[in-house]
């Protein structure tokens, strides 16, 4: 059953899907190809959907690991800019580094800035008891913000005729392409291994362990002796680490500067993708790919059905909730005989 | 034998003439577009649009157009031009400047098609750039502002200090300046282009600060709505939209705007890749190629007031008058531009300062 | 600064700050009967839209904010089916709704765009508003600025000062022990939800009725998500839900005033903008410094499903 539900709520979205092209005045056929097909159609095509699922992967795994331990970071959409700026900031630093070294050190400035703007909720919940969902949120703010000022100001390319964008990054400062012709590139590869990763931290250590108790039973957790304390900062710092190497993938990979439009509200997409998951990464794997698919979907529902890219979000919405209704299936069992316990 | 000869020959001169032609003739050409915001917006990407329908009006028959709104300017847009092309398009436009690698990389990719990029820099073999002279429509409202501030205090809503916007600012301020030398621009940046409960708390602290001409540079009509609610209580309240007449918004406060009109450079370009002569696009066209025009004046501009637009209009459009004409001083004092000689276009799309007369600071970096 | 000047950055406060107190307030009593409901910016979406086009076709803003209040009942309804019912993980129902909401307003909102309203005189209050300064920036409001002050009392007096508040409370705090009593834990957490999805309806139907006169995709633009941040600011407590609205507005429309005013600032526009941001961090980590403020105040079974039989 565990794995049947997600199935059925996909099941029940595309018929859902169906009957809304239908009431549109499209083809349900029709629309079910373009939306759910056609985003698949060719190589490119597939490719594209990996690259796009990549951010959301990363982040989400991230974001798993704390929601598992009850730590609910909102702020991944800023720990992902912040990376962005740490990663990409090293390459600006160095315009004219060949090193092969120059990468990785991307990815570990990006991996730290994001820990570093996460470990800001953290520090404000373990010493002031100050609520992550709120401070996680509003730093988000500040981030776009920081973004903002860098490319507008101190980063912004000399030659750039004065937009709000930093150079080019150099040729050993890119990611490269796993698939000539198209845009799938080596980020992928470290979005797996953080998949792996995180599948080994919650199910065979013990700390992912002691996380998993604390999210579910907090005084079971404290009884146990497990930190609450480690907990909030793991979930947290995890999040930011996976979120901040997310950023440097993107402006590393597909944008190759950095510009006031980094990201597109992957922090936000990957809560559902990680619940849709079921915080579990194999699910998040499939889930990401999901919806990926759905954002792709709806670029091609506007250019050949006309229909306004909010369908995207409007599909994203349906498959959450039959997600969520499907799971009832999980906790509970249908009995028909009521009277007996 | 030789008449044959000749004519076989002629006919297979005439035959090689009328191939391209033939080969345009049969299937209509596939225009495709790429918008940043809503097409609904009454402003950036509704003009646009505009432009695209008149496009398909004056080609009936031989052209088709499709568009996608709302595309993300980051990673995301690089595959929906790519998937234009793939879907069928032999012409894309990419309206917005955050565009201008993906367009580039696409380009570069797929040879055969034309790719044409607004208020971008980069240029290829088979990509062209076009962007328009706003700052002309600017300067004249400028104009009309000065005529008509009772306060010589004008506002500003601006989104981002891009070249643009600042030519749009400075363009202003020195039309207002030139008949009202007392006057002084003060701006508020809202940090975005499209955000209409900011545009109008901002409409409205200009306001309460004392402006009685606003104007914006944002995508929403949301100023213009708070000037003509304003106006009921202040008459002296006047406002100067963007991108698109919005005049059903203000009717009795806006005095009119700077339009863009992009029908006729569309319907020539698209009608000059279908016959095979495209050379090549690089074009920043002003009031003289008909891409800026200002809105039709409203009753309130006095008779005298109207008069002297049409005449600078006149002037703008015969090259006898440049915004940017010289002396230009900076906020800082110091002459960017001499008596006598007036702005270059490589100045104008270098410009990241105040014009003296603008009373707010540069966001500083 | 000029009697007026100070009248206008308050009364632009005010303004600014109504959404968001009507939306925290619903949300906050939602909150505190134990479900966590984030799905605020999808609700204040539809209620923006519903209201909007009942608006245009009937010409009657009344019609209009009902309109914004049912469909944000409807939405938390939905809400409530999945969380409550049907018992899901309330982060993320709460996710999806907002996320459904934003792209289904979007969807239904698109033949309104470009279409606009008449905008509505304020409701001046006949004697107090000549009171300088603050007559002008509290008492010649819109209406639904009173109607926020009004619900602010109305409920902090429900919630601490009549029995069914009591209840909410207990639901809120101890689930087990109010269903042992015998109140039906989950028609009462229901009935909290749809208030807080009346509410943020009527938010959002505030934004795009009276505020900004039109509809367009997006123009929430961040205020549900702002709203629930501002509960946890207030610590669950009514009247702090006005402090952090207002704080958070003012620091907005402050800085804009900065920028408009033409002083001459050093300091970078963004970090101005960033100001209300930081200033809700700032305020927040020095009232969350007391423990037993937030353990007094926070709902002991926020967000987790409650199994009658279980």
């Amino acid at each position: 059953m565990r794995y049947l539900s997600p199935l059925l709520a996909v099941a029940l979205m595309l018929i859902c899907g169906m009957v809304l092209f239908k009431v549109l005045g499209k083809s349900p056929v029709e629309g079910f190809k373009v939306f759910f097909l056609q985003p698949m159609a060719d190589r490119y095509s597939v490719a594209e959907l990996f690259l796009k699922a990549t951010p959301l992967m990363l982040c989400a795994v991230g974001l798993s690991v704390g929601f598992r331990g009850n730590v609910w970071n909102i702020g991944a959409e800023g720990q992902l800019l912040v990376g962005a700026l740490a990663g990409g900031g090293l390459a600006l630093h160095f315009p004219n580094s060949q090193s092969p070294f120059l990468l990785p050190a991307m990815f570990m400035a990006g991996a730290l800035g994001g820990m570093l703007w996460a470990a800001i909720p953290a520090w404000l919940r373990t010493r002031f008891n100050a609520n992550e969902i709120l401070t996680s949120l509003m730093l988000v703010y500040v981030a776009e913000l920081m973004v903002s000022w860098l490319v507008h100001g101190p980063w912004k390319d000399p030659d750039g005729f004065n937009f709000p964008q930093t150079r080019m990054f150099q040729s050993k400062a890119i990611l490269p392409v796993l698939v000539e012709g198209t845009r799938v590139n080596a980020a992928l590869v470290v979005a797996l291994g953080a998949l792996v990763v995180g599948w080994i931290f919650m199910n065979r250590s013990f700390l992912g362990y002691q996380m998993k108790v604390s999210g579910q039973a907090e005084r079971a957790g404290r009884y146990a002796g497990f930190s609450a304390r480690r907990t909030v900062w793991l979930g947290m710092l995890i999040g930011g680490c996976c979120a901040g190497l997310a950023g440097v993938s993107e402006v590393a990979g597909p944008i190759g500067q950095i510009t006031e439009h980094i990201s597109p509200g992957y922090g936000f997409a990957a809560m559902i993708v990680a619940f849709v998951g079921r915080l579990e990464p194999v699910g998040i794997f499939f889930a990401s790919l999901l919806m990926a698919l759905l954002y792709m979907g709806g670029e091609q529902a506007q250019q050949y059905l006309g229909l306004p890219y909010s369908i995207s979000k409007v599909f994203q919405g349906l498959l959450l909730f039959f997600l969520l209704g499907s799971d009832v299936f999980i906790h509970f069992r249908l009995r028909l005989d009521r009277g007996r316990k | 034998m030789q008449r044959l000869k000749s004519s076989i020959t002629l006919l297979g001169l005439g035959l090689l003439a009328a191939s391209p032609l033939a080969a345009a003739d049969p299937a209509p050409t596939q225009v495709g577009f790429v918008y940043v915001s809503p097409v609904g917006d009454a402003g950036w990407t509704y003009q646009h649009d505009q432009g695209r329908k008149e496009m398909e009006k004056a080609l009936a028959g031989k052209v088709t157009t499709k568009f996608v709104e709302n595309v993300p300017e980051g990673a995301d847009a690089e595959r929906v031009v790519r998937q234009m092309i793939t879907g069928g398009a032999k012409i894309v436009f990419t309206t917005s400047f955050g565009y201008m690698n993906a367009t580039e990389k696409v380009a570069v990719a797929f040879p055969n098609n034309f790719f044409f990029h607004a208020t971008g820099y980069k240029t290829g073999k088979n990509m062209g750039i076009y962007n328009a002279r706003f700052y002309e429509g600017r300067y004249l409202c400028g104009v009309i502002a000065g005529k008509m501030t009772k306060s010589h205090i004008a506002g500003y809503v601006a989104a981002f200090p891009i070249p643009e916007v600042l030519q749009g600012i400075n363009a202003f301020t020195e039309g207002m300046r030139s008949v009202d030398p007392k006057a002084e621009v003060r701006v508020i940046w809202v940090n975005s282009w499209f955000d209409p409960g900011k545009e109008r708390e901002a409409a409205l602290t200009l306001i309460s600060q004392g402006a009685d001409m606003i104007t914006h540079h944002t995508d929403s009509t949301a100023v213009v709505q708070a000037v003509e609610e304003k106006h009921k209580e202040n008459a002296n309240l006047y406002s100067f939209s963007y991108h698109s007449d919005m005049s059903k918004y203000g009717p009795k406060s806006c005095l009119t705007g700077t339009t863009h009109l992009w029908g006729d450079f569309y319907t020539r370009v698209v009608k000059e890749v279908m016959a095979g002569t495209w050379k090549g696009t690089n074009v920043w066209g002003g009031m003289k190629d008909g891409m800026i025009k200002l809105a039709p004046l409203n009753a309130a501009v006095p008779a005298p007031v109207k008069t002297l637009v049409v005449k600078l209009e006149k002037e703008i459009i015969a090259g006898k008058l440049h915004p940017f004409d010289g002396p230009v001083i900076a906020q800082d004092g110091k002459e960017l531009v001499p008596k006598g000689k007036s702005m270059t276009d490589a100045e104008l799309g270098g410009m990241n300062y105040y014009v003296k007369g603008v009373a707010s600071t540069l966001p500083k970096n | 600064m000029a009697p007026g000047l100070v009248s206008a950055v308050l009364f632009a406060t005010v303004v600014a700050g109504t959404p968001l107190i009507l939306t925290a307030l619903g949300e906050l009593v939602t909150e505190k009967s134990g479900v966590l409901n984030l799905g605020a910016e999808g609700i204040m979406s539809v209620g923006a839209v519903a209201a909007f086009a009942v608006t245009i076709h009937t010409g009657s803003p009344l019609l209009g904010v009902l309109a914004g209040m049912v469909a944000g009942m409807a939405m938390s309804v939905l809400f409530g089916f999945v969380a409550l019912t049907l018992q899901a993980n309330q982060v993320a129902s709460g996710l999806a709704l907002s996320i459904f909401g934003v792209g289904l307003s979007a969807f239904v909102g698109k033949p309104y765009e470009s279409q606009t309203l008449e905008s509505v005189p304020p409701l001046k209050i006949p004697l107090l508003s000549k009171i300088p300064v603050l007559g002008h920036a509290l008492f010649e409001q819109q209406a639904l600025v009173y109607v926020s002050w009004i619900m602010l009392l109305a409920v902090a007096w429900f919630l601490y000062r009549t029995r069914w508040g009591l209840v909410l409370r207990a639901v809120g705090e101890t689930p087990v022990a109010a269903h042992a009593i015998g109140y039906n834990v989950l028609r009462i957490r229901y009935l909290a939800a749809m208030f807080g999805g009346a509410m943020a309806g009527i938010g959002g139907a505030f934004l795009s009725v009276f505020y900004t006169p039109l509809w367009v995709e997006g123009m929430v633009a961040g205020r549900g998500w702002i709203s629930l941040a501002l509960v946890v600011f207030a610590t669950w407590r009514p009247l702090r839900v006005m402090l952090g609205a207002y704080l958070f507005g003012g620091a907005m429309i402050t800085q804009m005033f900065v920028q408009g005013s033409g002083l001459r600032l050093d300091i970078p526009a963004q970090f101005l903008s960033a100001l209300p941001y930081l200033a809700t961090v700032v305020v927040l980590v020095l009232i969350s410094r007391n423990r037993s403020t937030i353990r007094l105040n926070s709902p002991a079974s926020l967000g987790q499903p409650f199994m009658p039989d279980a």
